[in-house]
């Protein structure tokens, strides 16, 4: 059944998908390109149509490099300033000119992290649910949809709802425990965030738990087994690394998000001191101070972090791309 | 087995491909070619935007000239200016010398109005406070923690203020307006000047971060027990109450256009980059500034046209003469005969190719 | 024999099911919550004048959001002619070209272009277009949003191109069709409806994008159909007006996100449905 399932899934999450099915492609076309190869001497169009096709696949090489030089180039006074102790700098003071990263490396971190518990305790039961449970039917179909569509909303929604809905609740929550009654801060921007990344997590949960071959857990049930006790004991085993690739990819999203988190995070430059703090993260500063940085150190600092942020993403992601890769070799 | 039917449809497919290609490539062009009247682009201070915002509506119905002003903060005008990717900047922090050296080209500072800058607070029953200047200062370095800190009741005999943690309120963006308040805490508050100092962009030892003065206004409208600084306007079109602050002569004054008016009655230097703050008028209100358009003397940069230049110039002439009559009804005071003077001297002296613009 | 621990174990076991099924359906309950908000505080926003009129200056009633229609219109027209193009023909070097060393690093390329947040996307927007050409512009806009359109088409073009079987490449190259016009075509017309789909889904997510926007297309209170001028887009009137402090501003942001959201939302639905209809069959 190769294709059925992808389709159904949104195209942000197909190719992650995919790379489970690659193995399952034959290797056929390399020995047709050779007999084309041979067939074909003549024929202009068919070598500079070739001509073309490699020419756009190198032009997608150079964007990327082109990015990554761009943000260091431009990113060189803060680089050169500040040297490495940009990154453990905690003043970010554009008054007297100095900069630090770790308020919003901090900010950035603690926010992901507890928005990745938060998802992950909603969406691995999702995954579980979708990939075991109810694998085809009305119900997988309106749950599948449903989360899909979650992934579909707006950022720039998630934060005016996360502000006009979220931000009362969670103010008279301090307000009961006799915080400072801020509303905004990390816990609702982990809130927001943690339902913004709860799809990419659950759909990929839930194809590799689909994927566990049935022979093991027949082989399980027909010992007498409850559904528990398989689920507990051979496929989350099985799946453990596809699960860990999803909330990796989860993580990587949550850590770039910029619109939903800036506007509920509370924008405050220092290092969170508490789950009710305002903060900043990576992006939302970028957000913030990016079209009124006067001055080159300003401006330039403003786009090392984007470096910092660009790197940290850029790790994680294809951290977990290449394990879902794997993946699909085991299975 | 291949479906006939699919590659018929793929035939009215093309065609409907084709038809949406030519869509959106002519919604693409058609753009640049209708577009012949003028449009400038301005950005910056979010301080006068309610006034500008007014005035730009107002001229574009008069003039039909289109002008697009986007409220990012003064720190923002300022640097879009510098990248020259706006036609002017806005705002309520004057450049410093620093800044202007770092310019590749001489800019003017033309004043347009003065406005306060009050102290806002989310008290049960808006009382009106009273503030004294070390008072201001030690509430957002977070030295006075409660609501009914002594210090406060103390200068504000009568009133019952309850025994809640104070929220501090800032600017999460570059902003003049924080230019405008720090420059007088600076000025009133000793440890102020050395732990903080002034600028647009301050490294607060406490509080939230708004973005802009809405942002700081909803936030404060939002949070019992908070206190920020906010543009007079912004305190009253949310029906904020705001506080009395002591001044230089030891009158408690509250922000109105004649208080701000009266502190701007002051030594005016031919460049219009002067404070208003803590003056010395008897009855003016301490925490006031002049908001400024700031534009490049010399127009002829990045294939600007003449035209534009003097467009630049019609608009900047209009905003401190007819335009001024929209300031009073927003609360912000107008330009003194003065300071229009000198803001026409200001005008006079943008040049095109080295020409004066204004003939 | 051991009949207690069976109890306890199925009595876990159903447990652990009732856990489950509590959870799954708390997972969707977000999405109802936003989506009864945003109509019952929106759909009431809506009328014709919202639709038709320009927003006005603050503190005055009504207004309406049709420059942030249009903006977003533009947008989505420049970013799918600079995506397309070089995204379906990368797709294609791609699914034709399967082993390689340029194929390896064009797939991490595509991987890495597609996790990087869209405020660095918007930095380079700004670095790249902004700053030579002097002013906000609705094409630096669409450049980003290209950027980020990029590797959803060329991994879905790959992917449908993937799954056409090469009887069908054969068949044409035996009857004597060039190597260009098979694949152009007879390939690419069979993959359309999916390439069709992959477009209209980055269309959707591009359309609700506004860090990239806060300093490439800069916002407008003006109408405007130029694409060298800065333009406004839904996503930004919605996070100017949410984030301001007029209760007026907050109502025309509902109504807006309404229109964003039944956009959105309505692609995505509208790509579901289609799917199953034009799946091409072999």
């Amino acid at each position: 059944m190769p294709g059925n399932d992808t389709d159904d899934i949104s195209v942000e999450l197909q190719y992650p998908m995919a790379l489970l099915k690659e193995s399952a492609t034959p290797d056929v076309p390399t020995k047709i390109h050779a007999r084309v190869k041979a067939r074909w001497k003549s024929g202009f169009s068919e070598s500079s149509f070739r001509k073309i096709l490699y020419f756009t696949g190198v032009c997608v090489l150079v964007l990327l490099a082109a990015i990554f030089l761009s943000l260091v180039i431009a990113s060189f006074p803060a680089i050169r300033h500040f040297g490495v102790g940009f990154l453990s700098g905690s003043t970010w003071d554009p008054v007297r000119g100095e900069f630090g990263a770790l308020p919003f490396v901090v900010g950035t971190l603690i926010v992901s992290f507890l928005a990745l518990i938060f998802s992950v305790f909603l969406s691995l039961p999702t995954s579980i649910f979708l990939g075991e449970y109810f694998t085809r039917g009305a119900t997988c179909t309106f749950i599948k949809s449903m989360i899909e569509l979650l992934a579909g909303v707006p950022s720039v929604i998630y934060g005016f709802c996360g502000l006009f809905l979220l931000t009362p609740l969670v103010r008279s929550l301090e307000v009961k425990l006799g915080v400072a009654p801020y509303g905004v801060g990390i816990l609702t921007a982990a809130l927001v965030l943690s339902v913004m990344i709860i799809p990419y997590s659950a759909s990929i949960g839930r194809e590799v738990i689909n994927l566990v071959p049935a022979d093991l857990k027949e082989a399980a049930f027909s010992l007498g087994a409850t559904r528990f006790e398989v689920i507990r004991k051979v496929i989350l085993p099985y799946a453990r690394s596809g699960i860990f690739a999803g909330i990796l990819l989860s993580l990587g999203r949550a850590l770039g998000e910029t619109m939903a988190v800036t506007m509920v995070i509370g924008n405050s430059n220092f290092i969170p001191t508490s789950i009710f703090s305002p903060s900043n993260s990576l992006a939302s500063a970028i957000a913030n101070e990016f079209t009124e940085a006067t001055g080159r150190l300003y401006l330039s600092s403003l786009i090392e972090l984007g470096l910092v942020l660009f790197v940290i993403t850029t790790v994680i992601n294809v951290l977990g791309k290449v394990i879902v890769r794997q993946m699909g070799v085991e299975g | 087995m291949i479906h006939l039917g699919e590659s018929l449809s793929g035939i009215r497919m093309k065609k409907v491909l084709s038809f949406v290609t030519i869509l959106l490539v002519s919604v693409v062009f058609a753009g640049v070619g209708l577009a012949k009247d003028v449009e400038l682009i301005g950005a910056g201070a979010t301080f006068p935007y309610p006034l500008y915002s007014k005035m730009f509506d107002v001229y574009a119905e008069k003039n039909g000239v289109k002008v697009n002003y986007q409220a990012i903060g003064s720190g923002g005008g300022i640097r879009q200016l510098i990248n020259k990717t706006v036609d002017f900047g806005g705002s309520d922090a004057m450049m410093s010398d620093k800044e202007m050296a770092e310019a590749p080209a001489p800019i003017l500072h033309i004043p347009t109005c003065a406005g306060a800058v009050v102290v806002t607070y989310n008290l049960a029953g808006n009382p009106k406070l009273r503030f004294t200047p070390d008072i201001i200062a030690d509430l957002f370095l977070g030295k006075i923690t409660h609501w009914n800190d002594p210090r406060i009741s103390a200068i504000n005999p009568g009133m019952k203020l309850p025994d809640m943690n104070i929220t501090v309120v800032h600017r999460s963006d570059g902003s003049g307006t924080t230019f405008i308040f720090s420059n007088y805490l600076s000025k009133v508050s000793h440890e102020w000047n050395e732990k903080v100092g002034s600028g647009t962009s301050l490294n607060w030892p406490i509080g939230l971060g708004g973005k802009g003065n809405p942002g700081v206004a909803g936030l404060v409208q939002q949070t019992p027990g908070s206190v920020g600084y906010v543009e007079l306007i912004y305190a009253l079109g949310n029906k904020m109450p705001y506080g009395m602050v002591k001044n230089a002569k030891g009158n408690f004054i509250d922000a109105t256009i004649s208080s701000t008016s009266l502190a701007a009655n002051t030594e005016l230097p031919d460049d219009m980059r002067v404070s208003l703050t803590n003056t010395n008028a008897a009855d003016g209100y301490p925490i006031s500034g002049f908001t400024w358009i700031l534009v490049y003397k010399e127009q002829n940069y990045g294939e600007k046209p003449e035209q534009k230049a003097g467009e630049v110039v019609k608009l900047l002439w209009w905003m401190t003469h007819e335009g001024q009559k929209y300031a009073e009804p927003l609360q912000y005071a107008p330009l003194s005969k003065r300071a229009v003077e000198k803001a026409e001297r200001l005008i006079k002296s943008v040049t095109y190719a080295g020409k004066p613009v204004m003939k | 024999m051991r009949e207690f621990p069976v109890r306890k174990r199925i009595l876990a076991d159903k447990l652990f099911k009732a856990i489950i099924l509590l959870l799954s359906f708390a997972c969707i309950l977000p999405m109802f919550f936003i989506l009864f908000f945003i109509t019952s505080k929106g759909i009431s926003v809506i009328n014709w004048n919202f639709l038709t009129q320009l927003p006005k200056p603050v503190g005055e009633a009504g207004g309406g959001i049709f420059n942030a229609l249009i903006g977003t219109l533009m947008l989505i027209a420049v970013s799918t002619l600079l995506s397309v193009p070089m995204g379906v023909l990368a797709g294609i070097f791609l699914s034709e070209y399967r082993k390689g060393r340029l194929v390896y690093l064009v797939r991490l390329s595509i991987e890495t272009l597609q996790g990087i947040p869209s405020i660095v996307i918007g930095i380079i927007a700004y670095v790249w277009i902004v700053l030579p050409v002097g002013s906000f512009s609705a094409l630096s806009g669409g450049v980003a949003l290209a950027m980020m359109m990029l590797p959803v088409i060329i991994t879905v073009t790959e992917e449908t191109l993937k799954l056409i079987p090469d009887s069908l490449r054969e068949a044409s190259l035996a009857l004597g069709v060039s190597y260009p016009r098979t694949i152009l075509k007879v390939v690419l017309l069979s993959g359309l409806s999916g390439i069709l789909t992959g477009i209209l889904l980055s269309v959707a997510r591009v359309a609700g994008e506004t860090a990239p926007l806060l300093f490439t297309a800069f916002g407008s209170p003006f109408m405007g159909f130029n694409i060298l001028k800065p333009v406004n887009t839904l996503p930004l009137i919605i996070f100017n007006y949410a984030t301001s402090p007029y209760p007026e501003w907050h109502r025309l942001a509902w109504g807006a996100s309404f229109v964003l959201i039944v956009f959105v939302l309505g692609i995505n639905l509208f790509t579901k449905l289609v799917t199953r209809r034009w799946k091409v069959q072999f």
